[in-house]
């Protein structure tokens, strides 16, 4: 059996909704509401879910770049929840993330070289000519050439740019490397270069991936597992195979058949949802899915369901599978 | 079924952006039309010149830098291009309408909904009572599906979502009935669900009023999804055109082709996915040949030397790639080597 490499249990990220002259907390953004979750080494975890259900949040607080509320994440063994600012820094060396837009992320003023350098330099990793050496190396990797180094961010395309942010998150050896939207901001062919070159270094380099977006096909492609998030919550999780043949949350049923698939062949069974997704401040009491739910029960609307295991390594929140839990 | 006439015909559009880095010809030599009733999409990678195409056939294309440089938008026997603004004007307000991807950007926050729908009103039905106006801004909100609409009409644009916000868009595009309306990118803003909504919106409203969609986007799922036709741009031009079925069953054209095997189906998972290799050139910088040889598999001598035509394939299909000229179809085998 794979080992798990991460391990989250309870997490929460209340933002606090300041109001009044003297900016009292008057409320709560409740971005990330209670969710658990592990990782196993070597696997590639999708994570899906509508603008603001709280993907990124989660990625941020996995590495401390946010603090959580509550909860507790453990990686490798250690409780990277109890550590101190500065062992959280050295632990970072196996946690790195690449972000949707590389061009915000990647100094303008800096060339490739110096860019990639950094955080070899922050984690003093080799001397200056290993580093350069690293440098070059790293950016074969990810397919440009070591004459790139010297150029500066804005000479790159799209795609070259995350190929960049992606070196960048290689540097220092990492395990587990969480992306969040990698290529949502590229053109389909150029995604699909990032998305093969993704998959070809995991192979290589036997790293883990949070994967982060909201394209169900890209998710599909690449993940092992999905996990599907709705307001904060986890709603459903499942290994890729099950969760898109036998979705079982009305939530994801009704996401994977909004998708426009193409080919105009295809006929869909429609499960439709009416309206919007509420506010992360005032969430729906009960299931906070149940304003659109189509199959919503009395119980949905009082009572919040929880998150477990329906089927081998199928887990749900839904009132809907309370009975063929084992109790 | 009946062949239905031709109500907007685009014929060898050129528009011109005069930079300081040069001409940018970011829509070069453009042909397709519209049929009466029928939703029309245009689908292409960032920066092929959808949205220039858009603005060129709405009179609306920044000048400067920009110019319509080369051929005729026909509608109604007029020539678009040649129009007059105030000509031009009466034909964005009556005929033509046009609904943008962030309609944040064209709502007044100022305003609220109900304002700024009854002004929309008030410019096409300048001898309507105060209660007629009323009436028909509620009628289109009600039609786009808005829920509670009495009350949306006292709100800002601030308090509405972003589904909301583009069916009021939707709402006030529809108000004086247009022959033809514009959408580019309408959901790419807005999650799958609320997109899915719109989507059906617009197929509604197409069947209902027949008015006459051009659909853009660079989502190949909406496209099947929603449109009759399909015109495939490439760096500024057509690639390949024709039914929605024939162009996801048969494509024809090396970049079509590339297109359609490098997006991931959530239907099913592919071992891994087709990449084109390389990436869209700047606009202008492939003066001579074939704008996708540089990233074609199948790219050979006279790829380089010549421009393609498009190539009639089939009664209604048509694909701007020489092999698919009768004179070298011999020569070649088209089958994609998948990596
Ligand atoms: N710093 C912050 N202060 C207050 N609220 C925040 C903050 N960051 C995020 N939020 C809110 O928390 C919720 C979750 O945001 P998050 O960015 O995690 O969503 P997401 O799932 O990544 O969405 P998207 O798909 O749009 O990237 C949203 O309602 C957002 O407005
Ligand atoms: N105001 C402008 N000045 C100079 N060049 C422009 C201007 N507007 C557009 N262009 C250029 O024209 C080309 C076509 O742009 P257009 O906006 O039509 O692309 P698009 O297909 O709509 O792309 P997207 O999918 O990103 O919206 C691009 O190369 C763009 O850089
Ligand atoms: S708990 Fe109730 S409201 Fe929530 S998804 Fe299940 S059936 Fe629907
Ligand atoms: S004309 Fe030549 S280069 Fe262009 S798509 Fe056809 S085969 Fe490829
Ligand atoms: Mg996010
Ligand atoms: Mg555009």
């Amino acid at each position: 059996m794979t080992e798990q490499l991460l391990k989250v249990e309870g997490l929460k990220k209340y933002f606090p909704i300041k109001s009044g002259i003297f900016g009292r907390v008057s409320n709560h953004v409740k971005a990330v509401d209670d969710i658990s979750f592990s990782v196993k080494e070597g696997e590639t975890l999708g994570i899906v879910g509508e603008s603001g259900c709280g993907k990124s949040t989660t990625g941020r607080m996995l590495m401390r770049l946010l603090e959580p509320t509550e909860g507790k994440v453990t990686f490798d063994g250690q409780e990277l929840t109890s550590l101190s600012n500065n062992e959280m820094r050295k632990a970072r060396r196996d946690i790195q993330m690449v972000f949707q837009d590389p061009y915000a992320s990647l100094n303008p003023r800096h060339t490739i070289e110096k860019i990639l350098m950094e955080p070899l330099n922050v984690h003093n990793i080799g001397d200056p000519k290993e580093r350069k050496q690293k440098v070059h190396e790293f950016l074969e990797i990810v397919g440009l050439s070591s004459y790139h180094a010297k150029r500066y961010p804005h000479q790159f395309s799209g795609g070259q740019r995350q190929r960049i942010g992606i070196a960048r998150a290689l540097m220092t050896n990492p395990k587990l490397i969480i992306a969040d939207e990698p290529v949502s901001a590229l053109d389909v062919s150029i995604q699909a270069q990032v998305l093969n070159l993704m998959q070809d270094l995991q192979k290589e380099l036997k790293l883990t991936y949070i994967f982060i977006a909201h394209d169900l096909g890209v998710v599909r492609h690449i993940s092992d597992r999905v996990g599907v998030m709705y307001l904060g919550n986890m709603a459903e999780m499942a290994d890729t195979e099950d969760l898109y043949e036998k979705p079982l949350h009305p939530y994801t049923q009704a996401l994977l058949t909004a998708v426009p698939v193409p080919d105009p062949a295809f006929e869909r069974e429609e499960v439709e949802i009416q309206g919007d997704v509420p506010s992360p401040a005032n969430p729906p009491s009960g299931c906070r899915f149940h304003t659109r739910c189509p199959f919503k029960m009395d119980i949905c609307e009082t009572t919040i369901p929880i998150f477990a295991e329906v089927e081998k390594g199928h887990s749900v929140a839904c009132h809907l599978y309370e009975e063929s839990r084992p109790q | 079924m009946l062949e239905r006439e031709k109500i907007l015909e685009v014929k060898g559009l050129q528009t011109t952006f005069f930079t300081d880095d040069g001409e940018v010809p970011a829509v070069d030599n453009v042909d397709f039309h519209i049929r009466e009733g029928e939703v029309l999409g245009i689908v292409g990678e960032s920066g092929c010149g959808k949205s220039v195409t858009s603005l060129s056939i709405m009179g609306l294309v920044p000048s400067p830098p920009g110019k319509i440089t080369n051929g005729e938008i026909l509608f109604e026997d007029q020539d678009l291009t040649k129009l007059p603004e105030k000509k031009m004007r009466e034909i964005r307000g009556n005929d033509i309408a046009m609904i943008f991807q962030e309609p944040m950007t064209s709502l007044n926050p100022l305003f609220t909904i109900g304002n700024q729908l009854q002004e929309a009103v008030k410019i096409h039905k300048k001898d309507w009572s105060k209660k007629q106006i009323y009436n028909r801004a509620v009628e289109m909100m009600k039609l786009v599906g808005l829920p509670r609409a009495e009350g949306l009409m006292k709100e800002h644009p601030h308090q509405l979502s972003g589904g909301m916000r583009q069916r009021v868009m939707i709402a006030m595009a529809l108000l004086c009935d247009p022959k033809v309306l514009i959408a580019d990118e309408p959901t790419t803003a807005l999650d799958v669900t609320i997109q899915a909504q719109i989507l059906k919106l617009i197929k509604n409203l197409n069947k209902e009023l027949n008015t006459a969609v051009l659909l853009i986007t660079h989502d190949l799922g909406v496209v099947a999804e929603t449109c009759e036709r399909v015109v495939v741009m490439y760096a500024g031009k057509v690639v390949e055109e024709g039914p929605v079925d024939a162009i996801f069953k048969d494509p024809q054209h090396p970049y079509t082709r590339g297109l359609l095997e490098s997006v991931p189906d959530m239907r099913f998972k592919k071992e891994r996915l087709y990449s084109i290799p390389g990436n869209v050139p700047k606009p202008g910088s492939i003066k001579t040949g074939c704008r996708f040889a540089p990233r074609c598999e199948f790219a050979f001598d006279r790829c380089v030397e010549e421009t393609p035509p498009l190539y009639q394939t089939t009664e209604e299909h048509q694909t701007r790639c020489f092999l698919f000229d009768p004179k070298e179809a011999e020569k070649h085998d088209r089958t994609i080597v998948k990596s």
